[in-house]
């Protein structure tokens, strides 16, 4: 049984209308350990983290985090994961720190100027606490969504395209705050297109070809494998 | 009561940041009274007869506006979803919402009240219980509604959908608030009102029990 495991997913299978996203998909990480998923646009990598996180639920399969069903038992699984989505979780109209005042409320958080600021100072965003997010730029967008994140104590983090709309100081940053979740004992799943960069940061690696498990082994073979498109990794090594 | 506090907190601020709608939902109302007393004419005893329904009517499609737009900010990058992943409870931003919209509504109904009586003649004998039957009858609308504006967000034409599931719902809601308002404005000499008000109230405590606990149904995947 892989009730010890940060997440264990097992025939792991979702359809929007006809279209089947994700076909069987098994794979399993120990706790404190990291995986990179890869592949195409559209292989599946968003609805497999979304359905992790509980934001969709699986039509076949079963998918337990740290041993809480995501089926039944979506309220634990939700207290353990923290997702960084595409979709960046904020209000507009609101200020960054607003926007961290209201997570931090939901979460029993202390939600004070003196306790957000820090973290607002983490991702480079202290300058801007009291402007609204309707005057940031996307990679600010993605910075406070990695602010949100860091919010959450999850066992399992959850990082879908960390690296989009960044810039290269913005990269530097998550490899940063990939390396503060590790150090605090979380398991990593982390979806990219940056094979070398996921290689390097992760332990483990997946691709993932038109809703199918093409490929798992050690990260750092899977530049070698798959070169920088995972589209062209050659037949049978899955 | 922790998570029903951030819900509120969260609405407050939006709430803050969001008055220009409110001034349209309000002018969208005072049309609507302007326009019902230039369709009657200058006979104000029929004007009077008719005010509780008119401010009902003003009060019911203006809702429309308000309740629709009402997750608009929650929609736009997928807020909603993100506070449910926290995990935040749905009851409680269910609730909060649902007050948020209730508080717009019963203010907006008070704040047409001076028009209604300056444009019909209309008694006002009891404004308190006057306040009181608005904010019971608008409480019936925001609950239901709230439900049903989530329901149709992600709709393209959520601006129709929405009356068109709504209007039927809230039939004996705004048949309760028109009849209490009525009695209270013309004249109650069999002693009706009381009862109005508590079929009044029985609506509400059906629709706000109910609709927090579908809430959460609606809103998850």
């Amino acid at each position: 049984m892989g009730d010890t495991d940060a997440l264990d997913v097992r025939g792991l299978c979702r359809r929007y209308g006809r279209r089947w996203a994700l076909v069987d998909v098994s794979f399993r990480l120990a706790p404190g350990r990291s995986l990179m998923v890869a592949g195409r646009n559209g292989s599946g990598k968003s609805t497999l983290l979304r359905i992790v996180a509980t934001a969709i639920r699986p039509d076949r399969g079963t998918v337990s985090v740290l041993g809480h069903d995501v089926r039944q038992d979506r309220e634990a699984v939700r207290g353990r994961t923290a997702l960084l989505s595409h979709a960046s979780y904020l209000y507009e109209a609101l200020t960054a720190l607003e926007n961290l005042k209201i997570a931090a409320r939901f979460l029993g958080r202390e939600a004070t100027r003196a306790a957000l600021v820090p973290l607002l100072a983490e991702v480079e965003l202290a300058e801007r606490a009291d402007d609204a997010v309707s005057t940031f730029s996307a990679g600010m967008r993605k910075r406070l969504a990695l602010a949100r994140t860091l919010l959450q104590d999850g066992g399992l983090v959850l990082l879908d395209e960390p690296y989009g709309e960044l810039d290269p100081p913005g990269f530097r940053l998550v490899d940063r705050l990939f390396a503060t979740f590790k150090a605090k004992g979380a398991a990593v799943l982390m979806a990219t297109h940056l094979l070398d960069r996921g290689a390097a940061l992760c332990d483990e690696g997946l691709v993932l070809e038109g809703g199918r498990l093409r490929w798992q082994g050690p990260a750092r073979d899977l530049p070698e494998r798959g070169g920088l498109d995972p589209a062209t990794l050659p037949e049978g090594t899955a | 009561m922790t998570q029903l506090l951030a819900a509120v907190h969260k609405e407050w601020l939006l709430q803050s940041r969001a008055v220009a709608p409110l001034v349209a939902v309000l002018v969208f109302g005072a049309t609507a009274l302007l326009l019902f007393s230039f369709a009657v004419g200058p006979d104000y005893e029929l004007l009077r007869g008719n005010a509780p329904g008119f401010l009902w009517l003003a009060l019911l499609l203006s809702s429309t506006l308000t309740l629709a737009e009402s997750f608009q900010a929650e929609m736009e990058h997928r807020a909603l979803e993100g506070q449910l992943l926290l995990p935040a409870s749905a009851t409680a931003v269910y609730y909060a919402k649902a007050l948020a919209n209730w508080a717009q509504l019963a203010l907006l109904g008070i704040a047409l009240v001076p028009l209604m009586v300056a444009l019909y003649d209309a008694n006002l004998p009891r404004p308190l219980a006057l306040f009181g039957i608005i904010a019971l009858g608008t409480a019936g609308l925001s609950a239901p509604g709230t439900l049903y504006a989530a329901m149709t967000h992600q709709a393209r034409s959520r601006q129709t959908l929405l009356p068109l599931l709504l209007f039927p719902l809230v039939v004996p809601v705004l048949i309760a608030s028109v009849k209490a308002t009525s009695l209270l404005m013309l004249g109650d000499p069999m002693g009706q009102v009381w009862s109005w008000t508590l079929l009044l109230f029985a609506f509400d405590a059906i629709h706000w029990s109910l609709c927090g606990l579908l809430f959460g149904r609606v809103v998850e995947d």
